[in-house]
């Protein structure tokens, strides 16, 4: 299939410059193809990457796999970033659109149907060329791979999964492959996306289906959570299969990750973070990644004006995900009817921390893993190395220091070997409080201000 | 003051240790041979490396220390930091004295400061990992130069071979003036007695160039600007994750 695509572009356009690329077929090794790529990819990847930005996700991470005989790349399970853009985002994957066509309308996309923008189309070979072109460069770790939805679900993502298959298959790339799940995809097309893709993803973007409705018309929670069962049962099924074959077919090892925007519509962080706890109850989820909402289609009166996307309320949301993850924390501790919101001056964990007086002073020489990680300062790296270094003596302050504990924040919630006492219950939560957050000399940020949305 | 003088490799510290349990004096200062010596000093012993003495300090080390921590020793000694032999001295010393593994007390300052050191060349290691750009020559042998502070090349090319195992490809630092090179079969460590423009700049020569090699530089310069959400631009963000001295050598940031 390749190779007839590639001799019919060569009859009609004799004049593009001629690069060579050899194909390896699984069957009959080394057959040489030729492929046209000139300058006028450069402007279709311009395009499909500026509509493919505004997805979070680019991470590498889940899988481990050495590379193949014969075959180009491998994964290594821990992620690598190997560029970072000038928002500070890390760039792993070639995030890329295969078409920025849509026969959606949903207000929050910059790619919505009734936008007037340069749309463009990659054709699968293009892309798997670029792919491995720039692989070999080591300028990415994978493929990142979404679309609009032309025609309609299924259509779409026949031609996604057929990239992937083409560079498992032809090429025998074993790099990362990130595909979005088209919502409203049938269950086949998911199960062979599964095969090839190491993840999948498919986006809530709207934490509540009310808000979905009124923002997506032709969307419903139902397109999105049925794919997400699809890849869950897949992984489940996948993982039991390799109990009793041990070469049995991988389906999407680094599992599933979906998306949440964040300050489009009135949702709390109570509703957002309730979503991403219940989220991460299912076995194969791995993320749930938050996007502050960029005012990307102002015209549009349903959606709030922002002076700037919320960006501190974005990273606050993350540091709960944090919580969820690796600290140990339910989520009603961090938000609750009381709390709904989380506070932008100070961090969750010690917003917890001076709600809940009680729980300290904790003694660095003798409390156990779960409490070292609530205090404030200590992270999961330091709670470790205390863990295995008092078993040889006593810890005191300045070790503790040197250990890279945040003293400034630690102080006031631990008792140590030698470390004078006036702790949080010496001083008051609230006098803690302003010592720890933000210096009064520094200016906030007022376009960081909550939005009020009218009920 | 004692004054040990060694020949500035890891086996000679290695022997060194043996001359220093076998004398019962251990040294206050590890110099290199020819190395100016202080003005007072005691004695000065001057150690000739024995691979026999090599190979039972290290064996007596694998009883004391597990393999992560031997390990740890290594990618330590390829910091190159001035006074790494010294630390790396102690550390050992204290693994032999001690009845149990130290390798997990970071209350004593000399293990936590080989832990800190170990953190430091990994992450450079991972930086080059990251941030090394191959740019493809004529004859298809793909060049990727680098700077890194520390000694990392010898803890990357594992990856590279695995990763990059149908592609010819030579990676070279520039600072200590030497490269791997892989020929599809195995890598090899070279070194160039005439130095070629690309050897001093890290840049390949456009005639040195594929074919194709400019069109997909122009490429990935189009999507490193396109993928970059202008209302979230973060300067400081961005010099933190990849920090200046890399900007030479990658791709997206020249021209």
């Amino acid at each position: 299939m390749a190779v007839s695509a590639a001799t019919c572009s060569l009859e009609k356009h004799p004049e593009r410059r001629k690069i060579l690329i050899f194909v390896r077929y699984t069957d009959r090794p080394f057959i040489s193809v030729s492929i046209y790529m000139d300058e006028s990819v450069i402007d279709k990847l311009k395009i499909l990457a500026e509509s493919a930005k505004y997805d979070v996700s680019c991470s590498s991470s889940g899988t481990t796999r050495s590379n193949q005989k014969g075959g180009i790349g491998n994964a290594a399970g821990w992620g690598i970033c190997h560029s970072f853009a000038e928002d500070g985002r890390c760039i792993s994957l070639l995030k890329i659109m295969l078409t920025n066509h849509c026969i959606y309308d949903c207000a929050y996309c910059i790619n919505r149907r009734s936008n007037d923008l340069k749309r463009a189309t990659f054709s699968v070979t293009e892309l798997v060329n670029l792919t491995i072109e720039f692989y070999r460069r080591n300028y990415i770790e994978g493929l990142f791979l979404s679309s609009g939805v032309v025609r309609n679900p299924d259509y779409t993502m026949e031609r996604l999964v057929r990239v992937a298959k083409d560079l498992r298959l032809v090429h025998r790339f074993n790099g990362y492959i990130h595909l979005k799940s088209i919502p409203g995809a049938s269950r086949e097309l998911v199960n062979e996306a599964g095969l090839y893709a190491d993840r999948l993803s498919v986006n809530i973007e709207i934490p509540n289906e009310k808000s979905l409705q009124l923002l997506a018309p032709e969307k419903d929670f139902q397109s999105v959570f049925k794919p997400m069962s699809y890849i869950q049962q897949g992984v489940l099924e996948s993982a039991e299969e390799r109990k009793k074959y041990r070469y049995a077919p991988r389906f999407a090892p680094a599992g599933q990750s979906t998306q949440m925007i964040v300050g489009a519509t009135a949702e709390t962080d109570k509703d957002i973070l309730q979503l991403s706890s219940a989220l991460y109850q299912r076995p194969s989820m791995k993320r749930v990644y938050y996007s502050g909402y960029i005012p990307v289609n102002t015209y549009d009166n349903r959606l709030p004006v922002l002076k700037q996307a919320p960006l501190v309320r974005e990273n606050r949301l993350y540091q709960a995900d944090w919580l969820l993850r690796f600290y140990q924390f339910k989520v009603d501790e961090i938000v609750n009817d009381a709390y709904p919101d989380l506070d932008l001056e100070v961090d969750p964990k010690l917003s917890w921390a001076l709600r809940n007086p009680q729980a300290f002073p904790v003694d660095i020489n003798r409390a156990d893993y779960e409490m070292l990680l609530r205090v404030p300062g200590i992270g999961v790296k330091s709670a470790k190395l205390i863990l295995v270094s008092r078993r040889y003596g006593r810890l005191g302050a300045s070790q503790l220091k040197k250990m890279g504990i945040v003293m400034k924040k630690a102080q006031y919630f631990i008792t140590c070997n030698e470390l004078p006492v006036r702790t949080i219950n010496e001083l008051s939560p609230l006098s803690v409080r302003s010592l720890l957050s933000r210096k009064p000399g520094r200016k906030a940020d007022d376009r960081q201000q909550v939005i009020q949305f009218e009920e | 003051m004692v004054v040990y003088v060694y020949d500035k490799t890891f086996d000679g510290l290695l022997t060194a240790v043996f001359d220093a349990f076998a004398r019962k004096s251990f040294p206050d200062l590890l110099l290199a041979e020819g190395e100016a010596l202080p003005l007072f000093c005691d004695e000065v012993v001057t150690i000739c490396t024995d691979d026999a003495k090599v190979e039972r300090v290290w064996k007596g080390l694998q009883k004391k220390l597990s393999a992560t921590a031997l390990h740890c020793l290594t990618v330590c000694w390829l910091s190159e930091l001035p006074d790494i032999d010294l630390l790396l001295f102690r550390y050992i010393k204290k693994a032999f004295n001690s009845q149990s593994s130290i390798e997990l007390n970071f209350g004593d300052p000399d293990v936590l400061e080989v832990s800190k050191v170990w953190r430091k060349v990994s992450h450079e290691k991972h930086r080059m990992i990251e941030f090394i750009r191959f740019q493809k020559a004529e004859d298809g042998t793909f060049f990727g130069a680098m700077e890194p502070l520390y000694n990392v090349l010898p803890l990357v090319v594992g990856h590279f071979k695995d990763r990059f195992a149908d592609q010819k490809w030579l990676i070279y630092d520039l600072k200590r003036a030497y490269g791997c090179y892989y020929d599809l079969q195995e890598v090899r460590e070279v070194r160039f007695d005439s130095k070629e423009e690309h050897l001093l700049s890290g840049i390949l020569n456009d005639k040195l160039m594929a074919e194709d090699e400019k069109l997909f530089q122009n490429l990935w310069k189009a999507y490193f600007k396109a993928i970059a959400i202008k209302e979230r631009i973060n300067p400081k963000l961005h010099k933190q994750h990849m920090p200046v001295r890399f900007w030479k050598y990658l791709t997206e940031k020249q021209g």
